[in-house]
Order: C-alpha cells, then sequence, then structure tokens
C-alpha cells in the first residue's frame, strides 16, 4: 500500500526520445558536413591552388577518417546526449568536460549562423533585386529549424535526411553530366591545372589550406549528439558515422574534380558558390538551377544538424549542473531539450545579423579543431585507463595508437595553418576559453554534484 | 515578388516565434519543474536495453 502511494507521487520521469536508426545518425552527420562541398573548401585554393585542394581533401580526410574510428570506439560505449562532452567528464575530468561541450556549442552555432547566411546571400545573388537583403532569409531559416528541432527529432532527421540525400544525389548527377571519363568535351582539367599553376604557394601554400580543406568534412563528429536518441548505439553510431564518411570521401572528390576542371584557381579560390557555378559553367540551366536549389538544401540540412547538436550540448551541461539545471527541461510532449533549443535561437539570429561569413567559418573551424586535439589525446587516456576486455565496447578502431597519433600531428598543422590567416581570432579563441576555464574551476565548479556526473557502470580504471 | 517574399519570410519567422514562445509559456506552466529536468544521464540507456522486441 505505502509502495503504491509512493509511486503515485513520485515525479513523472521524462527523457530523450529512442526513435532514431542508422540512417538518421548518417543524415545528422553527412547533412552537417555535406554544405562544405558546396561552400568553403573552395578557399583552400586561394590558399594554395587548386592542386593543395585536392591534397587537404585526401590530407583532411584522413584527419576525419581518424576522428570518425576514435569516435566510434568512444561513443559506442558511452551513449549520452552531448558526445564527447560525455566522453570527457568520464575519462578526462570534468574542465576538460566543460571546454568540450563550449568547442561544441560554439563550432555548431558559428556553422549554423555561416549555413544561414548562405542561404541568405544565395538566394539573394539568385534574385538580383534591388534592395532585397539577406535577413529575412537568415531569420526565416534560423527560426523555422528551431521550430521543427522544437517539435521532435524524429521529424527533424527525417527531414534532415531527405534533403541530404538531394543535395547529394546533385553532386552526382552535375559529375556524370559532364562526361568525367572525356576531358575535353566540358571539363579542361589540363588547361586549368598545369604545372606552373598547380601550386602557386608552394608546399607552405599546402599548409596554409589546410585551413579551408577542415571544410570538406567540419561535422561530421556531430553524428554523436544523436547517442541518446538512437535505439542501439552500439550499432547505429558507427555504422551512421563510418557509412557517413565514406560518401563524404566520395563527394569531396567528385567535387574537386568538377570544379577545378572548369574552373581557374584564382577565381575557384574565391567564389562563395563553386558547385553552382560549375552548373552554370556547363551552359546547362537546368544544371544551373539544380545546383542553386542544392545549394540551398545543403545548407539547410546543415544548419538543422547544427541546431540539434548544439541543443543537446547545451542541454547536457545543464543536466549536470555545469551550467543552471533549467538548461536540462525536455519537452513533455516532444521529448526534446526545448529551453536550450530557445536560447540558442536569438545567439544564433545575433551572430548571423552581424557577423561576416569568413569569421563564423573561422570561429566554427577554430572550435572544432579544438575539440579533435582533445579526442585524440582522450582514445589514449580511453584506453590506457579502461584497456581492451576490461569493458564491453561497440566498435573497436583499428590500428590503435596510429589514428590517435596522426589525428594530433594534422591537428597541430591546422593550427598552424589557421594562425597564418586568423592569428588574431585564434588568440582570443584561447584566452576566452582560458577564461570560462578559470570561471568554471573556481566558481561554478562548487554547485555540480561531483557524485552523480559519472554514470558509466564500468569498473575503476587501471592505475586508480 | 522577391521583396514580397521576404516579407512573407518575416510573418512566418514571427508566427513560430511566437507559438514557440507561446508553447513554452504553456509547458512550464502545465508541469513541474521537478518533472521537466527529471532526465538523467545513463538512465535512459539502462531502461531501454531492458526491452524486449
Amino acid at each position: 500500500m505505502s509502495q503504491a502511494t509512493m509511486t503515485a507521487s513520485a515525479p513523472q520521469k521524462i527523457s530523450l526520445s529512442r526513435v532514431l536508426g542508422p540512417g538518421h545518425v548518417w543524415a545528422l552527420g553527412v547533412g552537417i558536413v555535406l554544405v562544405g562541398e558546396y561552400t568553403g573548401w573552395n578557399f583552400s585554393a586561394d590558399k594554395g591552388g587548386s592542386l593543395a585542394a585536392l591534397l587537404v581533401c585526401w590530407i583532411i580526410g584522413l584527419l576525419y577518417t581518424s576522428v570518425a574510428m576514435i569516435d566510434s570506439e568512444v561513443t559506442s560505449t558511452i551513449a549520452a546526449a552531448g558526445g564527447q562532452y560525455a566522453q570527457a567528464k568520464h575519462i578526462v575530468g570534468p574542465l576538460m568536460a566543460f571546454n568540450v561541450a563550449l568547442y561544441m556549442v560554439f563550432a555548431y552555432t558559428m556553422l549554423e549562423v555561416s549555413d544561414a547566411i548562405l542561404v541568405g546571400d544565395t538566394i539573394v545573388a539568385k534574385a538580383n533585386t534591388d534592395g532585397l537583403t539577406h535577413n529575412a532569409f537568415l531569420a526565416v531559416t534560423i527560426v523555422s529549424l528551431a521550430w521543427l528541432n522544437y517539435r521532435g527529432v524524429l521529424a527533424t532527421l527525417n527531414f534532415n535526411f531527405i534533403i541530404t540525400a538531394l543535395a547529394y544525389v546533385a553532386i552526382i548527377i552535375l559529375f556524370l553530366s559532364v562526361s568525367p571519363w572525356s576531358q575535353g568535351a566540358v571539363l579542361k582539367l589540363g588547361e586549368m591545372v598545369t604545372p606552373a599553376n598547380s601550386l602557386p604557394y608552394g608546399w607552405i601554400g599546402v599548409i596554409a589550406s589546410f585551413h579551408f580543406g577542415i571544410w570538406y568534412f567540419l561535422g561530421i563528429e556531430g553524428t554523436t549528439q544523436a547517442a541518446e536518441e538512437v535505439r542501439s548505439p552500439a550499432r547505429a553510431l558507427p555504422y551512421g558515422t563510418m557509412a557517413g564518411m565514406i560518401t563524404l570521401l566520395i563527394a569531396g572528390a567528385m567535387t574537386w574534380y568538377v570544379c577545378a576542371s572548369l574552373m581557374p584557381w584564382e577565381y575557384l579560390g574565391v567564389t562563395a558558390y563553386p558547385l553552382w557555378d560549375a552548373g552554370r559553367l556547363t551552359g546547362s540551366a537546368l544544371l544551373e538551377n539544380m545546383m542553386f536549389f542544392a545549394t540551398l538544401l545543403a545548407a539547410i540540412a546543415s544548419a538543422n544538424g547544427c541546431v540539434n547538436d548544439s541543443a543537446r550540448a547545451w542541454f547536457s551541461l545543464g543536466r549536470d549542473r555545469y551550467l543552471p539545471t533549467w538548461f536540462s527541461a525536455v519537452h513533455p510532449k516532444y521529448r526534446t531539450p526545448y529551453r536550450s533549443i530557445l536560447f540558442l535561437l536569438p545567439i544564433a539570429l545575433a551572430f548571423a545579423f552581424i557577423a561576416d561569413l569568413n569569421q563564423a567559418i573561422t570561429f566554427s573551424i577554430l572550435s572544432g579543431v579544438l575539440q579533435y586535439t582533445f579526442m585524440s589525446v582522450n582514445i589514449i587516456m580511453f584506453r590506457n585507463k579502461w584497456p581492451l576486455g576490461s569493458i564491453q565496447r561497440g566498435y573497436t578502431h583499428p590500428f590503435h595508437p596510429i589514428p590517435a597519433i596522426v589525428l594530433f600531428i594534422l591537428c597541430v598543422t591546422t593550427f598552424f595553418a589557421i594562425f597564418l590567416g586568423y592569428g588574431a581570432q585564434l588568440t582570443a579563441m584561447v584566452v576566452f576559453y582560458l577564461a570560462v576555464s578559470v570561471w568554471f574551476h573556481f566558481y561554478r565548479y562548487q554547485y555540480v554534484r561531483r557524485g552523480d556526473q559519472f554514470t558509466m557502470p564500468w569498473p575503476k580504471p587501471k592505475g586508480y | 515578388m522577391w521583396i514580397n517574399f521576404s516579407y512573407l519570410c518575416w510573418a512566418v519567422s514571427a508566427a513560430l516565434v511566437a507559438w514557440m514562445l507561446y508553447d513554452w509559456y504553456k509547458t512550464d506552466t502545465t508541469y513541474s519543474e521537478e518533472t521537466l529536468t527529471s532526465s538523467r544521464e545513463g538512465e535512459i540507456e539502462a531502461t531501454a536495453e531492458r526491452h524486449k522486441v
């Protein structure tokens, strides 16, 4: 009787909804990233020429393959919203976790801002109407995606799956339409990329092009934010992430081949719409219009995934009291972190109205690379503290520690490349993270329930 | 046409923001704070793995 009374009076538990499968994980990861093929990667040609843009596609592909493998192993073991934040909390410690969550919120929010600016600018460029500004299109993109995310994760990622697949198919159609097997008909790679202009700034140009080469794959690690909402984390996360990475490597190679064969590096490196321009340069109005719509779809898919991921990272911080618990509310009907979504909405809008596209992209890249650097250290600590066999892993990545070492070296190289072009922003960002770390350590951490934050039923780490 | 389309975008944005603010207010006044913030990391994993298909 007393037990029944206690059950009746206990507060109802509300949690995120576990409704997603591997396809949704793919849609989240590829959806965030694919916009990088439509714009962003090509700025690497401005830094080092067309050949440098191809070399960084492969080298940065190696960086992100390491990220995907490492992430798949750790996240299939620590399946919690917040992704790398939850990983850092359990493996490194609270201060690292707080920083990693902020890296994610910044990376995804600034990427969302960049995507919205791209949507607005693309529509304005197409309209070519006096007096038309991009502000209304920025607003409707950010607000409608926040609304979609507010209403539920299943509809959000079903929508992302459809528009991401359409944007991806557009790249394949463009590639097949220009007779890629027959140079000279439409494509003129031999004329566009010659021994004299392939690396106009030499090998230092290749290093400098790492900065925007990141955009080929930036955001694939966002798949881990779905960890608490997939039906089977151990299967869906590695499968969706690795399939996404393979998809993107193919898309990156096709994109470079078509664009570098149609445009000289001096133009390719500065245009905001390399694939749309490629469609226009084929002379086909159909392909031009298709690539215009595909650019919009890719940007919307990316912004949609970013709203999803930034809100979950913010939500996780609230749930562990790293931020006020107010942010950890879950909507009782839609099962989404609705307060986090609403809180980040005006921030994204403010940045979208005042930020410059290049600045927003750079802040996103910087936060992303800080996060990847952490991941290379994190996996070494994970394997040392909990060696293979000590806990159950959904996926075990091969060749350890080679991917971690490769990742670390490439991250350091990318920091150097960013420093060459955006040294002031890099320094400002590092100072910002140091300042918030001091605030967290000396002030905020007193509110954290220290025992409650570690939730994985693991044995004590080796050596403790 | 594009200028009118931009006005439509503003109107849609305003309507969606109004809807979200209304739903936020309704939700927060209907449910207790304890219920809304009852999600815990790890609990979802533990309960979901118990279900049988």
